[in-house]
């Protein structure tokens, strides 16, 4: 195994991943162990790019304790809950609406005292054991109502909780009919929590929802000359603030966000942009995809995570506009934004260099921000997400390869065909062609797994086991994952940072938020904090015998 | 304004919850489970409620959470969940090795009607479940209750499962400390010892939930109360059972398991309460109050006497939990605050006439409500305000909004740390609330005073 080592100042050449992996999997009862074996993977990258073949999005051991969610999670946390102007209504008993109520760091900005905002309230029907028993769809279009009457809001999110689905109430007849009754868009999600193997699902029905109830309603051509959606940001820790400030100076329209600092109406009028820009491949590419298809809007991989991604991903949107000017500007712009960051990256790189990260987070997080690591010299040693599918792993090439599950299969693909009227392919086939030939890709993500170093260990859905262990074994200076593993990992002397929510800072996106990343992770690696474990007569108990003895 | 859509106008509502004061059954049980040594929480159903509900005990404590889920998917919903349950019983005991195993349910498992013992029995049938190993069970549908009665089933269930009667009374006395912060159990427990009486305190979530930081993590840390202290619950002389709603049902099915009498009396928050907790245990013990208390008992009442002047006809909105509001209303009417309205989630008649009787003698409109929200709670403070907020962190949103003081107390507490610290119960806690509320009283008055009436001495 020694060619696949990491080469490390750090004394991680005594860990064999292949050895740890099969410490690892030997713990478990043997099925358990076959089918962990899969989705722990030890990383090579050949030449052409082949990574080997990961488990993902597959259905999680019970009782192995997992950090994954649900699909109610991914689709009203996650893609819904940014959006301020639409009220989110919980059809369920009261727990799902109440932990998902203003747990996510999601930033919104109105624009003046007068503008809706519901992101600080929580709505629900709180079903009691009644409504379980004779049907909670009364007392849905009860609540619906009564919504209507206090809030008068744009429009009304139903999201489906588990038992929901199972008493058979039908949150998308409902929603029909209120809308038809009150004459405001009403829209339901069966994100029912046991849909799927993880908040995944949720992404997808969100996806899906959006794109068929609100996408297209409003035709209003959009201003601006270069005219973008930004897909899969949701604004944690005000990452969309920054990226919007360097996308304005640039001269960028941003038509739509998904869905960070989000409203409604540039939902409906996010199919006037030119080019989508995909951020969060995992939760969004379904509406990238979708909307391609039937308005002719291509996408692009973007990465506002660091600032040589940042500057890369500036270059690119400009490249796609082909528009001299709007190239002069981006390479303005990164040259003033860079001194900046420069400065503060070889000052944070002197004292972080040659330290090493674990990332365990996400669907897109865990590659992300491993180019943030890497600009300030710190190496990813083992990484992984909690709910993506192969693709975010080895790239989308692998998609035509991947075996549809029955738990896949329960979340519908929509069916899209060109609108009729509205399908406008924004770039002829020549400029595509001449566009491709100049290197760039569109609707392609490489993974995480090509941009790793061989030999690096891969997990998929890690276990409270798996972590203890791997954190045991390499001895990592920062651990990178959510709340519910933070403090086990602190316990053991480890800095922990969430990249969900990011603790209390951010943004962590753009020139800016790379700087405040930084400085965040020199803060944590390089603490004194750390040092205090012991007391002075932990620290050297021999001390007190000898006077004891004098 | 955060909260720009809460108008004063008052539309009744039947059908719609906003901004809801309660949680749900799981997450009390989970809490509770947590209290037992080497105890794993197991969460049936959808593995979304055991992250939320790890995500909001962790924001709360800051501290490790530790719990497993069954992971239903589709297929578990329709053919139930027992496949999930045995392979979990067998990957915990496999990969975590602890003594207990305590699965709730949640609405998923309990509207597909999954039976846990007959699925325990199944595992134990198998092998699944190590010799001297336990898979105990409680049944908490989301949609009964909240979390505080999924606490109190949980609780409970440590009594059906584990408390065991030979007869012999041993000098022992059960407390049952209800849904209150690992800082309370532990002066809970402090205040039993300088009476010098043993107890058996169960749950126990101190030194689990507000653990020292030593540079080690472990899986199953040095608190909880154990098995074998379960076990001798039977056979204790008597028990103190603090909150009727957390905590009754277990004292009750103690009494009828094992004839083990109980006593059950408001949590100890406040100096009445707190008094007759320790008059309880002095009468049950057959001890003498010791000087020690005493001296706390005065210290408590020393500032009460101080500061009476900032405390007497203050108006105050508190939003909670039953047990914790009866105590704190009390408490506030006991030194001439005015609790003017009182806000909980959890569904219940009796609390409504207890506050209405604690509160009856306040010169001013007093409202309850009971399977209220916050957004209520909102709206009558728009049509008269008060001086003084108490409750959890979501609290903080009126508080700017309105621009009103604001005391942290109960749970969830998400933004500030303490709670797990430092206790609110007996009287060093009686204490510790006095000062809070004089804090955020007093700061207020010095950030508003005009400056020829801003004073040094307060």
């Amino acid at each position: 195994m020694a060619a696949s080592k990491i080469n490390s100042t750090t004394g991680i050449e005594s860990v064999d991943p292949g050895e740890l992996k099969a410490e690892l999997v030997a713990k478990y009862p043997t099925k358990v162990g076959r089918k962990r074996a899969k989705q722990i993977v030890i990383n090579s990258v050949e030449e052409c790019g082949e990574v080997p073949e990961i488990g993902a999005n597959s259905r999680t051991i019970p009782g192995i304790i997992t950090q994954r969610g649900c699909s109610y999670a991914g689709c009203k946390g996650v893609v819904l809950g940014p959006t301020r102007d639409i009220i989110n209504l919980t059809h369920g008993p009261i727990g799902c609406g109440f932990y998902s109520w203003l747990t996510r760091r999601n930033q919104t900005r109105t624009n003046g005292p007068g503008d809706a905002n519901f992101m600080t309230y929580c709505f629900s029907t709180d079903l009691q054991d009644e409504d379980i028993v004779f049907g909670g769809e009364k007392k849905l279009r009860k609540a619906i109502r009564e919504i209507y009457d206090n809030f008068k809001p744009k429009a009304i999110g139903i999201f489906a909780t588990c038992p929901v689905g199972l008493i058979g109430d039908d949150v998308h007849a409902v929603a029909r009919e209120m809308k038809e009754e009150l004459g405001i868009n009403i829209f339901g999600f069966s994100c029912e929590g046991y849909k799927g193997v993880s908040q995944s699902a949720g992404h997808h029905i969100a996806n899906n929802v959006l794109f068929s109830h609100v996408v297209g309603l409003d035709d209003t051509p959009s201003k601006g000359k270069f005219k973008i959606n930004l897909l899969g940001e949701y604004n944690i820790g005000g990452d969309a603030f920054e990226i919007e400030r360097i996308l304005d100076e640039a001269g960028i329209t941003v038509v739509s966000t998904f869905s960070g600092n989000s409203t409604y109406d540039k939902f409906a009028n996010s199919h006037t942009a030119d080019l989508n820009t995909v951020m969060c491949h995992r939760s969004i590419n379904y509406v990238a995809e979708m909307m391609e298809k039937k308005y002719g809007i291509p996408w692009i991989k973007v990465n506002f995570i660091g600032a040589a991604s940042t500057a890369k991903t500036l270059r690119k949107i400009a490249n796609y506009f082909e528009d001299e000017e709007l190239i002069e500007r981006v390479e303005k712009i990164i040259g003033e934004e860079m001194v900046e960051v420069e400065k503060v990256r070889l000052e944070v790189k002197s004292r972080c260099e040659g330290k090493l990260a674990m990332l365990f987070v996400g669907g897109s997080r865990a590659h992300h921000y491993q180019d943030l690591f890497a600009e300030i010299g710190m190496k990813t040693v083992a990484a992984g997400y909690e709910f993506a599918h192969r693709d975010d792993y080895e790239g989308r090439s692998v998609l035509p390869n991947i075996k549809v599950d029955a738990d896949s299969r329960n979340i519908e693909e929509l069916r899209v065909e060109p609108d009729a009227e509205r399908f406008s392919p924004r770039k002829s086939q020549e400029a595509l062609e001449r566009l491709k030939a100049k290197g760039f890709r569109f609707k392609d993500y490489d993974g995480m797994m090509p941009e790793m170093a061989s030999g690096t260990l891969i997990i998929d859905d890690i276990s409270q086991f798996e972590t203890e262990k791997l954190i045991e074994k390499y001895k990592p200076d920062i651990f990178c994952a959510g709340i519910k593993e933070k403090y086990a990992i602190q316990k053991k002397g480890i800095p922990m940072k969430q990249l969900h929510s990011y603790d209390s800072g951010g943004p962590y996106a753009g020139f800016k938020g790379a700087i405040n990343f930084w400085r965040e992770i020199d803060r944590m690696v390089n603490s004194k904090v750390w040092s205090y474990l012991k007391a002075p007569w932990q620290e050297s108990p021999e001390l007190t015998a000898t006077y004891a003895w004098e | 304004m955060l909260l720009r859509h809460t108008t004063k106008e008052i539309k009744e509502r039947q059908a719609l919850t906003v901004n809801p004061a309660k949680t749900c059954q799981p997450i009390g049980a989970m809490y509770a489970a947590l209290g037992i040594h080497n105890c794993l929480p197991h969460s049936h159903g959808s593995q979304g409620c055991c992250a939320y509900h790890r995500s909001t005990l962790t924001r709360h404590y800051k501290e490790p959470v530790m719990a497993g889920t069954s992971s239903f998917t589709e297929g578990a919903s329709v053919f139930g969940g027992q496949a999930n349950l045995l392979q979990a019983i067998d990957t915990i005991f496999t990969v975590y090795d602890p003594d207990v195993i305590a699965v709730h349910t949640t609405c998923l498992s309990e509207t597909i009607g999954d039976d846990i013992p007959q699925i325990a029995k199944k595992a134990e049938a198998e092998g699944k479940i190590p010799k001297g190993k336990y898979v105990i069970h409680a049944n908490t549908p989301s949609y009964v209750g909240s979390h505080v009665t999924g606490f109190a089933t949980m609780t409970r269930a440590m009594v059906d499962y584990f408390a065991e009667s030979n007869g012999h009374k041993i000098d022992q006395i059960n407390i049952i400390p209800g849904y209150v912060e690992p800082s309370d159990m532990e002066e809970i427990k402090r205040i039993v010892s300088e009476l010098g009486l043993r107890a058996v305190m169960f749950p126990d979530t101190s030194n689990v939930l507000n653990r020292p930081q030593t540079g080690r993590f472990d899986m199953f840390p040095k608190g909880g109360t154990t098995v074998e202290a379960l076990r001798s619950t039977g056979n204790s002389k008597a028990t103190i059972a603090l909150g009727r709603l957390a905590s009754g049902p277990a004292a009750r099915a103690l009494d009828a398991k094992c004839k083990v009498m109980c006593e059950i009396l408001d949590l100890p928050i406040g100096l009445a309460a707190t008094d007759a907790f320790v008059d309880t245990l002095r009468r049950l013990g057959g001890v003498n109050v010791p000087d020690s208390i005493n001296i706390e008992r005065g210290q408590m009442l020393d500032i009460i006497t101080d500061m009476h002047q900032y405390f007497y006809g203050k108006k105050v909105g508190l939003v909670g939990d039953p047990d914790q509001l009866i105590s704190l209303t009390e408490f506030l009417v006991s030194i001439d605050m005015w609790p003017i309205y009182v806000v909980t989630g959890t569904p219940g008649k009796k609390f409504e006439s207890k506050i209405v009787e604690i509160t009856r003698d306040v010169p001013h409109e007093v409202k309850v409500a009971a399977g209220g929200d916050m957004f209520l709670f909102h709206q009558w403070l728009k049509n008269e305000p008060v001086d003084l907020m108490m409750g959890n962190t979501y609290l903080k949103y009126i508080s700017r909004d309105e621009d009103i003081p604001f005391v942290r107390f109960g749970f969830p507490i998400l933004d500030r740390v303490g709670h797990s610290y430092f206790p609110t119960v007996g009287y060093r806690g009686g204490m510790r609330v006095l000062e809070k509320i004089l804090d955020a009283l007093l700061d207020k008055k010095d950030r508003e005073s005009p400056e020829e009436s801003f004073e040094l001495v307060l």
